[in-house]
């Protein structure tokens, strides 16, 4: 939605939210005491970014807001992205160079 | 810029020219609308929360400054003998939390820019009046945990609170003072927020991006990165803490975590806060040099975008704190070029202040005193900085005084220089009243050599190998310390004398006309001070920022003979 009107969503809406999350945080839950050898964490976080985004567009209501406002809700994540690669490229190159003295 | 201003609706009256002190009563403004202390306290006018934060400010700057005091005290003789090191290393810390914290970061947005942000635009106020009040008072919250800190014996990690020293094994009040520093956070996002809103939703008509005055450029460049930087610093002391209470595993190697993981993220906030302290530093200059120099900035789109250039570059560069960390060296090489680039936009800004003021009508005023300090002192920050971006070098000096004298520069020669001018070239407007004229300018040639005094032989010193965050040295280093104590000395007199004459001049100054300096922008349009809602009528802009007659002062003259 744009313009400044403010979105009114159906309370169906948040309490479809909030049982999401819940059911994500059982997920979790049960994933944990599984094993997946390799996929424990990428499922862990699978499920994270799941429940992430279901609050982010809807009941944060960035889903029926303008270009900007998605421009700015996805600025932080590219930033987020940007912490990641490069504390990365510092551990994945550490290795390169034998450490002297 | 030019716009249309209404006449005023009731008791119109001429502009009044700086006469002496007891002049016609002032009709209705911000400041005499109201005098109980519920109309402060509570007050939703970003006027008067600005005021309420230069007063807070003021105040932090007497602690921190205080602090930095005592140490200079204990480094005039080369023994140990005011301070052991225990407390010389809680002192130090706690200049650097309370002067990087409550003083540099918040300086310039919440005092000018919360003032001047939606007047220059032409607006009534910020977009969220409430929740700038609130962010006054978290940021109230932040500095009583942190002064309860300091009751309780201070923390002594240095402000960086580098792990595993201050995750494991430091004693002192780390847990508070990490608490004060994420609520703070706290305080400067959403002011943050509220100028990022404003000026995207409540410019006055006619007021495109490219008509906005450069200082809304920085404040806007400054809020982005404390939107994209704040909350990686919240959440990183919030993990000190935790690792401190509960032994998680983040920075501790003992439990599977890694002590340079927290300066990767200590940095990537801390880094690009850097130029949170300096962005509006340098809308400021390009206020004062525009309005002295009485000529249009040379290059507005360049120094737009290099603003903005410099806020995104900013956040690739913080590798360079860790040259001698334990960083690969692939990494430390790309940050490390990373690092040259930031000098490009910055570069740009300092050509193209000294272009405009190339046959310019130069009037040095007090603010214009202060840009020109900037200048010179921002250069030697700035190009002191390339040489600590490059590594070899770095390896020779890193953590001793020539990293100190460095960052003094930028932080001290160009964000306080810059504050300063820019409280005296709009005092006249928050409080209608003149500052004694001769007295600023004289303050600002104290602060100036008192600074280079002070910090220059710290350049010397840190080439010679002195570390810093030590309380004693050999005697040989001792005539440079001393000359180092004494510029302290003359710096603190320097920064006292507005701190006297300032609040003389609210009682005592000349009245203030509307625009004492003929400068141009909406907020010389208006009344001084202006009143509760700013402009009486929505002004439409029709020109161009910094709108000064074209050419060179010969030109211009030629043209009036």
């Amino acid at each position: 939605m744009s313009g400044n009107q403010p979105h009114i969503a159906p309370i169906k809406l948040y309490l479809g939210v909030f049982a999401t999350l819940i059911a994500g945080t059982w997920l979790t839950y049960w994933v944990a005491l599984q094993d997946f050898g390799w996929l424990n964490t990428p499922l862990a976080l699978l499920i994270a970014v799941v429940k992430a985004t279901v609050v982010v567009l809807y009941f944060m209501h960035v889903r029926w807001q303008s270009k900007m406002t998605m421009v700015f809700a996805a600025a932080g994540f590219v930033w987020l992205l940007i912490l990641f690669a490069f504390t990365l490229q510092d551990y994945f190159t550490r290795s390169w160079l034998p450490i002297y003295g | 810029m030019s716009s249309t201003v209404a006449p005023h609706a009731a008791a119109p009256r001429p502009d009044l020219p700086a006469t002496d002190g007891h002049a016609v009563e002032p009709r209705e403004n911000y400041l005499n609308v109201d005098y109980g202390w519920k109309s402060w306290l509570l007050s939703t006018d970003h006027k008067r929360i600005a005021v309420m934060y230069l007063i807070t400010i003021m105040f932090m700057i007497l602690v921190g400054g205080s602090f930095a005091i005592l140490l200079r005290l204990e480094l005039a003789t080369p023994a140990g003998d005011l301070l052991q090191s225990e407390t010389y290393n809680k002192i130090f810390t706690m200049h650097g939390v309370v002067m990087v914290f409550f003083f540099l970061i918040p300086g310039i947005p919440a005092v000018l820019g919360n003032f001047l942000v939606p007047i220059m635009i032409g607006a009534k106020d910020l977009a969220f009046p409430k929740i700038n009040l609130l962010s006054y008072y978290i940021f109230l919250a932040g500095i009583t945990l942190t002064l309860i800190a300091v009751a309780m014996g201070g923390v002594d990690t240095g402000w960086t609170f580098y792990t595993p020293y201050s995750s494991t094994y430091a004693n002192s009040q780390v847990a508070l003072a990490a608490i004060a520093v994420f609520v703070t956070g706290f305080s400067s996002i959403l002011t943050g927020l509220n100028f990022i809103v404003t000026v995207h939703k409540m410019r006055a008509p006619g007021m495109t991006w490219f008509r906005l005055p450069l200082f809304i450029w920085a404040q806007y460049a400054t809020s982005l990165i404390i939107m994209l930087g704040t909350p990686v610093i919240a959440i990183t002391v919030a993990l000190v803490g935790l690792e401190r209470l509960f032994h998680i595993g983040i920075f501790d190697p003992t439990y599977g975590g890694d002590p340079v993981l927290f300066q990767h993220m200590f940095w990537f906030y801390s880094h690009p806060a850097v130029y949170i302290m300096i962005l509006p530093a340098m809308g400021v200059m390009s206020e004062l040099v525009t309005a002295f120099s009485k000529k249009r900035v040379f290059g507005y789109h360049i120094m737009a975008f290099s603003t903005l250039a410099i806020a995104v570059i900013g956040f690739f560069v913080w590798g360079h704190h860790l040259f001698v960390s334990g960083q690969s060296t692939y990494a430390g090489v790309m940050f490390s070029v990373i690092t040259m680039l930031v000098a490009v936009p910055s570069a740009i800004k300092v050509f193209n202040w000294v272009s405009t003021m190339y046959r310019g009508d130069v009037w040095l005023t007090t603010p214009m005193c202060f840009a020109i300090a900037f200048l010179g002192l921002f250069t030697v920050g700035g190009l002191t900085g390339i040489f600590l971006g490059a590594m070899g070098f770095d390896i020779h000096v890193h953590d001793t005084y020539f990293v100190v004298a460095h960052f003094h520069y930028v932080m001290v020669g160009g964000m306080v220089t810059a504050f300063f001018g820019g409280i005296h070239f709009w005092w006249p407007k928050m409080f209608g009243r003149m500052y004694p004229e001769n007295m600023g300018r004289i303050s600002a040639a104290i602060i100036f050599i008192g600074f280079n005094l002070t910090f220059f032989p710290q350049f010397i010193l840190g080439y010679m190998g002195m570390p810093r965050r030590y309380h004693f040295y050999p005697e040989e280093w001792q005539v440079l310390n001393v000359l180092s104590t004494a510029g302290a000395t003359l710096l603190g007199t320097g920064y006292l004398l507005p701190m006297i004459y300032l609040p003389w001049s609210l009682k005592f100054g000349k009245v203030a006309s509307k625009n004492p300096w003929g400068a141009k922008g909406l907020e010389w349009q208006i009344d001084s001070p202006p009143t509760t809602f700013n402009f009486d009528k929505v002004p439409i802009v029709t020109e161009e920022a910094y709108a000064y007659p074209e050419g060179s002062r010969h030109q211009r003259e030629a043209e009036v003979v």
